[in-house]
């Protein structure tokens, strides 16, 4: 009777269970686990010199990618990164909290200013920048037609140029959660502090910042590791001397035809981000604000 | 005694809402005030105001007699107490209670010495290092008193401060708050909604409604002469009966009532005026025959028994109950039998007003 019982609500909660986490379950297979693996393996596979993928076992591709060309490289790419990373929180921060302090319809409106730009392809909004400020762009037309200069200043293919493409792609990442964190804070705080005899400027600095610190730590991570992989802005706007990390990835697929290579690199920024996550974590962090 | 708060003329109006409607009133140094009413009548913007979180529509609000309605609140001589509490979350308790003599850029040995003697004061000793987050309610409270008292300001603003506490532990609040005005004799301006609350704790009591001053008092003038129909039945359970003064004589005045007469002490109604007589239940008298003076019968209805007190509700013939309270043991009238409730006539309360008036206006009294 009761083994019978018991069949009965094992039937009754396995069904649902897998009809519910199945098809999710399916799909993390399916789109994550399988390509990162395919991605590891062949970061250790050779190639013949026809650059075909063989199956052979191999350190090659992570020993190449020590030398001291890559190494610098990837030192650029930090570096873009983090002034990136620096200038979008300097100039997300006063926006991310003007939206939040506004009233409601001018609220709505900033939303949606930093939204709109977020759903465009950012490939066509880095080609806009590109027709904005090249030679013949609508920036140097106007500075020529007021007698500013004389010949077009060389705004494109400079390493700030990329970093400027950069934050325009990036800055709603470091908005978004820096806007949630400080709606988060209870305006009673800020009304206590004040009541204390603190004047705005320090409530900001003494109750502001650090109640938002986990937006201002996700929304950093947000903006600094996809600024290692952007390629398309730098090849865009920067020159020669701004590749970052993702343009060597993007580079071994193409014009390179080294697979095991580039599925090396992806490694090498995949376990960065991963130490940066865990960082972040480590800082006290909140997983939630970036979207885990 | 000076006043060390004055408010004087002030409105509060938020686009067509008017909050607070010219509200004139004066504190007394050292009192325990209590601003009372239900929500939305505007005692918490009140408060707001004099602690400048909210900047009054017109009206000038004083404090020591100078003027600060043009403060900033970093600036004013006065603290709160917040209702949330408003505990600074990423702070120990040390460093929320010690945040305003920082502020105040009094010397570190200051403010140690003062900060540990205030955490004595509210009970909270060895709980420095403590956050907010791991306190209860009741210690959060005492954190938000101690914080704000620390500053020693000349007023302090306590909102709903007991709101989120469990009965016991708000009654044991009530008597501690007590007991710290009186020690450091600063003057307390309360804000609540719960009417027994402002009767135990308040040298004074201020009762607002729909953004006026209703009635300033003692509680016991509040409770023995309610000024307004809306403060006899906020304050304590009470009869009420609306009706037209009949007849004056002897400062006395019989009033019609929609099921028959009834009478009180009085020197100020005309004949022909309407008032609203309130009566508390254990004032209530009642006997078997009606008189000139008091002709409604009653039939008693049901028993309520609350503690020591039993409750007699009896119905009058329009259906409208009332009730009559005595102490367990006292003689009370048999379920089921016709009475004639009356009342010595100086514990009834006669009022008049704009209300009564307004009665008069709606025509909704319907006379048998």
């Amino acid at each position: 009777m009761e083994d019978r019982h018991r069949m009965h609500n094992f039937r009754s909660n396995t069904l649902p269970a897998i009809v519910m986490v199945g098809p999710v379950t399916l799909f993390m297979v399916l789109l994550v686990a399988v390509p990162l693996i395919y991605v590891a393996v062949m970061s250790f596979c050779s190639i013949d010199d026809n650059y075909n993928v063989v199956f052979q076992f191999t350190w090659k591709n992570y020993v190449r990618l020590a030398n001291a060309d890559y190494m610098k490289i990837y030192g650029q790419s930090l570096l873009i990164a983090l002034i990136t990373t620096v200038l979008s929180l300097l100039i997300g921060y006063p926006f991310a909290y003007i939206i939040s302090r506004s009233d409601s319809r001018w609220k709505k409106l900033l939303y949606m200013l930093v939204i709109i730009p977020f759903w465009t392809n950012s490939l066509i909004r880095i080609y806009g920048w590109r027709t904005f400020l090249g030679s013949n762009g609508w920036l140097n037309t106007a500075l020529q037609a007021l007698h500013i200069v004389k010949e077009p200043v060389e705004f494109l293919f400079q390493r700030g140029t990329t970093v400027l493409g950069m934050v325009y792609c990036l800055i709603p990442f470091m908005i978004l959660p820096l806007y949630t964190a400080i709606e988060k804070v209870d305006g009673s705080l800020l009304e206590a502090s004040s009541d204390l005899g603190a004047r705005r400027i320090i409530t900001f600095f003494r109750i502001v910042i650090p109640l938002t610190a986990s937006g201002i730590f996700s929304g950093c991570l947000m903006v600094f590791i996809p600024c290692l992989g952007y390629f398309f802005v730098s090849e865009i706007l920067g020159g020669g001397n701004s590749d970052v990390i993702g343009n060597l990835i993007e580079r071994q697929f193409q014009s390179g035809n080294n697979w095991p290579l580039g599925a090396a690199l992806s490694i090498i920024l995949i376990v960065v981000t991963l130490v940066l996550v865990k960082l972040f974590q480590k800082a006290g962090g909140n997983m939630e604000d970036l979207g885990m | 005694m000076g006043y060390i708060v004055e408010l004087e003329n002030v409105d509060k109006i938020y686009g067509e809402n008017h909050v607070v409607k010219s509200l004139n009133l004066k504190v007394e140094e050292g009192e325990f005030l209590t601003l009372l009413g239900s929500s939305g009548c505007g005692k918490t913007t009140t408060l707001r105001m004099i602690a400048g979180f909210e900047e009054p529509t017109n009206g000038n609000i004083r404090v020591e007699g100078e003027a600060i309605e043009d403060k900033e609140p970093y600036e004013r001589d006065v603290n709160t107490v917040f209702q949330s509490y408003a505990l600074f979350p990423h702070m120990t308790i040390y460093d929320n209670i010690a945040y305003g003599l920082k502020m105040k850029k009094v010397p570190k040995d200051e403010v140690q010495e003062r900060v540990l003697h205030m955490m004595d004061l509210v009970q909270l000793g060895g709980f420095e290092k403590r956050y907010p987050s791991q306190l209860s309610g009741g210690q959060k409270q005492r954190v938000a008193i101690a914080r704000a008292l620390i500053n020693r300001p000349k007023v302090l603003l306590l909102d709903e401060p007991l709101g989120a506490l469990d009965l016991k532990l708000r009654k044991q609040m009530q008597l501690e708050l007590k007991r710290l005005q009186k020690k450091l004799n600063i003057t307390f301006i309360y804000v609540t909604h719960d009417q027994e609350e402002a009767l135990t704790m308040s040298d004074r009591i201020a009762i607002m409604h729909d953004g006026i001053l209703d009635q300033l008092g003692t509680p016991t003038e509040i409770y023995e002469k309610p000024a307004t129909r809306f403060v006899a039945t906020f304050i304590g359970e009470t009869n009420i009966f609306d009706g037209a003064v009949a007849d004056v004589k002897d400062g006395q005045v019989q009033v019609t009532i929609e099921n028959g007469i009834i009478s009180a002490k009085d020197f100020m109604s005309k004949s022909g005026q309407y008032v609203t007589i309130s009566v508390r239940p254990e004032k209530m008298k009642f006997r078997d025959t009606p008189t000139t003076d008091f002709t409604i019968p009653a039939v008693v209805k049901d028993y309520v028994y609350v503690g020591s007190i039993i409750k007699c509700v009896v119905e009058l013939p329009n259906g409208n109950e009332i009730r009559i309270e005595r102490l367990a043991g006292q003689e009370l009238p048999e379920l089921g039998t016709t009475i004639y409730p009356y009342w010595d006539m100086e514990d009834a309360v006669v009022i008049h007003g704009q209300e009564q008036e307004m009665l008069r206006a709606m025509d909704s009294i319907q006379f048998s």
